[in-house]
């Protein structure tokens, strides 16, 4: 079996196996999960990676939905930097999970681990999709498989977030995404001789401008998963879910999807070159700048922890839109690579916001005075996060941060470097003010409150001091992250 | 190869067992008659698609009584024809089996040999219309198929009185439609000298003829568009089908949803198509705009409707009147790849509503009524139901791996062919409408709370789920054709309807 096709079925068998198993194996369930992410994190990291850096890429052929149009899968440098993330994270995200879910006694635990692994899957098929019309299979597939996920509290709250995360992205993806992709495919070429297939420097050459400059604003747009103002509500919305979904659904397999589909689609469906003068791209800075901003000003007024973490990530999102939209390899480098630091910092924070509610129940950042005496494990983890988050080495996000303030200058507007400046200082407001407030503010102790806090299950402990530990390693392990890009970059 | 006398036995075998089973059956063997029956003319129908395929030129033909056409009427199958024959062969091979339970439990004992006669008299009309060459025996056949359906839709009187009034409107608006029909066939007759339907359109592209009674020829083609939309019940004479939908007994309406208006959308294609051509059809006459209009507004208006109704029969036949909007908006965008989506868009749709409506029968069955309020966790009291009503809706809305995203993409690739983008955002717009509606049915079903009370008289069957291999099966058979065709599977579908389309809008030289 190739390793590409066994990335695609490995998630969807753990859905098989946890739906068979069921409530009453929990714990084989449980282990049916982690043995999967682990065999998905060798396959993807341990097999394709090596392979593909080698210069040995993979392709798998799938059924035709369209008769001529078949499924198209490939494993190259871009495509396993999202499989790379998704499936590091789905490992330390099986483990809190399962902390958490049984900590925090949730109803229905079969179907959330079977529409986990669903969505893993599909986040694969997204990653490894080697045309559009694949791509958008699996970004629907996506959307749909983690909705049973954002509305799994159930009760009206819940059933109105999942209305408004559906309703949004579904409506960009149907109308205006697919509408650029059947548009992408009438302009691909005369009749007969139409693809879909990715091209490493575009396969719209030879449309008209006007055409190329609506389609790529029906793309941007259309896409709604990179939750670029002004259709970012639904991943506020999409925080009622339960903490590992926020964390791995809305840090890194859903909202990474959307960028990564944008940084694909500037990257092998228009080009580079042509990203940068042909398809008037001034609106798209102009917007994922303004997305930066007042994310991170809403961000800011958030009280709920969860919420502002939401708010940072739409803000964030917007960096790698920023790169790719800039159209130039140097933006490109740097949005891929904020892909991968800011998984590993945010998905380090959702953790900790989740062991924080299973340890204590609490969700606002006014809460949490003086809790990091407490919990100083998961603050500390936060602590790192956070930094990365900001961009400030000894950090991963302080790479990305560089090589996208350099693509700022080296492009035609150099006043969005001091946009990227302006975010880094909001960052540091919001979020580093979350630990000073748990590690340096006063307990508030009221007696006779009940037992004293203590660290949240060990799993989930584990969990986020793995991915801590993960964005400091990154630090220092970036010369061969961008050593494999670079060559990306160089492509025509 | 194939008997000869195939495509006469298509449509003799219901008739014959029809009669017999409305004279000498009774009760349950009358259901059993039907079912054979519908069995028998689907491997005969399967049969004549195969021979169709291996035919030179594609088109079998055959002389009725030995009487050669023009004179005689032919049976004549071509891809076009054939394609919608094993849609309706399928479609009443599957629900006829499926029917039995809501049927007896919407008609009194001694009237089942009735209904099950008029049943297969319908099926009898249906293939009829589809099978034949000649333009007066679709009128004939067109009205046989009318007034059988209008039984059946009354049938539902015993459950729901307005049944009638329904039957009525429908019967109204039918006979107009059937009467502008046979008038425009009549001036036909009278410019062409014939009512073989190949050689109508011989004879309509002399030119002398266009010349000579070019009004004629106008007012033929006025009379027949009038009548035929009135049939497939396309904006704006849609308003006989909501009705009939919602009061006929739910078999009942699975499967005149399922194979009556798409006939209605053959009989347009044929015309359109076949008869007057594309030329005159859609260069000369501005045929294309009012149906891409027609349609766009059916989708929007019927989808957003559709949106608002909390009776889930009520809800389906406001999709339908949706659904039909697309398929007239492939046949107005005279392409191709429009055609194509216009025909596999019948074809889906056909799968989809029948499982719909089958799946709403056995709600009905075991709660007496469906609406979206009584939906509430019924994911888990009902699975299999719940199941195909899911499978189903998405199918409506066309996500990705159902069959509805292959027809929809060709619609919209076909309307971006010719710039007309707006025709693709309204197909679009209307998927997204249709998702709305679907999450009404999908949403009580999962994400219902675990602690919600049994729906009321539940203790009565138990919140159980329905029958499965009378109720369920036939649902779960459709809906899995609908998956199979929308996951790949679907080639040789998508190959007939590319090849019948091409036949009709013979590609021309250059893009």
């Amino acid at each position: 079996m190739s390793p590409l096709l066994l990335a695609l079925a490995l998630p969807v068998a753990v859905a098989v196996a946890v739906v068979l198993l069921g409530e009453r194996r929990r714990d084989a369930r449980e282990a049916a999960s982690l043995l999967g992410a682990l065999a998905l994190a060798w396959v993807v990291l341990g097999t394709l990676l090596p392979d593909v850096l080698a210069g040995r890429e993979h392709v798998l052929e799938g059924p035709a939905l369209i008769d001529g149009l078949p499924l198209r899968f490939r494993a190259d440098r871009l495509a396993l930097v999202y499989a790379g993330v998704a499936a590091a994270l789905w490992l330390p995200s099986a483990l809190f999970a399962a902390g958490y879910m049984r900590g925090h006694h949730e109803g229905h635990q079969t179907r959330f681990f079977a529409c986990f692994a669903l969505s893993i899957a599909s986040a694969m098929g997204i990653a490894f999709s080697d045309d559009l019309l694949t791509m958008f299979v699996f970004y629907e597939a996506l959307t749909l498989a983690t909705w049973p996920l954002v509305t799994h509290r159930g009760g009206p709250a819940a059933a109105r977030a999942g209305r408004l995360y559906l309703g949004l992205l579904l409506a960009t993806s149907m109308v205006l995404l697919l509408l650029a992709i059947a548009g992408a495919w009438v302009h691909s070429g005369p009749a007969g001789a139409r693809s879909l297939a990715f091209v490493q420097g575009g396969f719209l050459g030879e449309a008209p401008p006007a055409a190329r400059a609506a389609l790529f604003a029906l793309f941007v747009l259309g896409i709604g998963k990179a939750a670029l103002m002004p259709f970012h509500f639904w991943l506020p919305a999409a925080m009622v879910a339960p903490a590992p979904v926020s964390a791995l659904l809305h840090a890194v397999a859903v909202v990474k999807a959307g960028v990564f589909c944008v940084l694909k689609v500037a990257v092998c469906v228009f080009g580079l070159d042509v990203v940068a003068v042909g398809v008037g791209n001034g609106w798209l800075l102009g917007l994922a700048a303004a997305t930066i901003v007042v994310g991170s000003l809403v961000a800011m007024t958030r009280d709920n922890l969860k919420e502002r973490l939401a708010y940072s990530t739409v803000s964030q999102l917007a960096y790698v839109v920023l790169g790719a939209a800039l159209g130039s390899p140097l933006g490109a480098l740097g949005a891929a690579l904020h892909i991968v630091m800011h998984a590993f910092g945010k998905i380090t924070l959702f953790f900790c916001a989740g062991a924080i509610d299973v340890a204590t129940g609490r969700t606002r950042v006014s809460e949490l005075r003086g809790l990091g005496r407490r919990m100083p494990w998961t603050l500390g983890a936060f602590t790192l996060g956070a930094l990365s988050i900001v961009g400030l080495p000894p950090l991963g996000g302080a790479w990305s941060k560089w090589y996208l303030g350099q693509a700022t200058l080296a492009s035609d507007h150099p006043w969005l470097l001091g946009v990227l400046l302006l975010s880094s200082l909001m960052n540091t407001g919001y979020l580093l003010s979350i630990p000073a407030l748990a590690f340096f503010g006063a307990p508030r102790e009221e007696p006779g409150a009940g037992p004293p806090v203590r660290e949240a299950p060990l799993a989930c402990v584990a969990a986020l001091v793995l991915t801590g530990a993960g964005s400091v390693a990154l630090f220092f392990g970036i010369d061969p992250l961008v050593a494999a890009l670079r060559p990306a970059r160089e492509a025509p | 190869m194939s008997h000869p006398d195939v495509p006469a036995l298509v449509v003799v075998v219901p008739l014959l067992t029809g009669l017999l089973t409305a004279l000498a059956l009774r009760g349950r063997w009358a259901w059993a008659a039907a079912t054979l029956s519908s069995w028998l003319v689907l491997a005969l129908v399967l049969d004549l698609a195969l021979a169709v395929q291996h035919a030179p030129g594609g088109v079998v033909s055959y002389a009725l009584g030995g009487w050669a056409p023009p004179v005689g009427i032919e049976y004549r199958v071509d891809r076009l024809n054939a394609f919608v024959l094993v849609v309706v062969a399928v479609m009443g091979a599957v629900v006829t089996p499926g029917a039995r339970l809501g049927v007896e439990a919407a008609v009194p004992a001694d009237r089942l040999h009735l209904f099950w006669g008029v049943w297969q008299l319908c099926q009898v009309g249906l293939l009829g219309i589809t099978i034949t060459g000649d333009a007066f025996n679709v009128y004939v056949l067109l009205e046989i198929g009318s007034l059988t359906t209008y039984t059946l839709v009354a049938m539902g009187k015993h459950r729901d009185r307005r049944a009638l009034t329904a039957a009525f409107q429908y019967l109204v608006m039918g006979t107009v439609g059937a009467s502008f029909l046979l008038v425009g066939i009549g001036y036909l007759l009278q410019v062409t000298g014939t009512l073989n339907m190949a050689d109508m359109a011989a004879r309509l592209l002399e030119p002398e003829t266009a010349r000579a009674s070019g009004r004629t020829i106008r007012a033929a083609f006025s009379l027949i568009a009038a009548g035929v939309c009135l049939k497939m019940a396309l904006f704006p004479a849609h308003t006989w089908l909501p009705g009939a939908y919602a009061h006929a007994p739910a078999p009942v309406s699975a499967l005149l949803a399922s194979t009556a208006t798409k006939v209605g959308v053959y009989v347009a294609i044929r015309f359109l198509y076949g008869i007057f051509g594309r030329e005159l059809s859609f260069e000369r006459l501005p045929t294309g705009p009012l149906l891409l209009v027609c349609a766009a507004v059916a989708i929007l208006a019927g989808s957003l409707l559709a949106c608002r109704q909390r009776d889930l029969k009520r809800l389906l036949a406001w999709s339908s009147v949706a659904q039909i909007g697309y398929m007239a908006l492939g046949v107005g965008l005279a392409s191709k790849a429009g055609l194509a989506g216009a025909l596999l868009h019948l074809l889906q749709h056909a799968l989809v509503k029948g499982a719909l409506f089958l799946a709403v029968g056995a709600l009905v069955w075991r709660l007496g009524a469906a609406r979206t309020d009584d939906l509430g966790g019924l994911g888990r009291r009902m699975p299999w139901t719940a199941g195909v009503l899911t499978l189903g809706m998405l199918g409506l809305v066309g996500v990705p791996g159902t069959a509805g995203f292959v027809s929809k993409w060709y619609l919209v690739t076909a309307a971006l062919e010719q710039g007309l983008w707006p025709v693709a955002v309204v197909v679009l717009v209307g998927s997204l409408l249709a998702a709305a509606y679907a999450l009404k049915v999908i949403e009580p079903l999962w994400a219902a709370p675990e602690d919600l009370p049994p729906p009321a008289g539940a203790a009565a069957w138990g919140g159980r789920e329905s029958p499965f291999s009378s109720l369920v099966l036939p649902g779960l058979v459709l809906s899995a054709l609908s998956l199979g065709l929308g996951l790949g599977l679907g080639g040789p579908a998508q190959g007939l309807a590319l090849a019948a389309a091409e036949d009709l809008v013979p590609a021309r030289g250059g893009p």
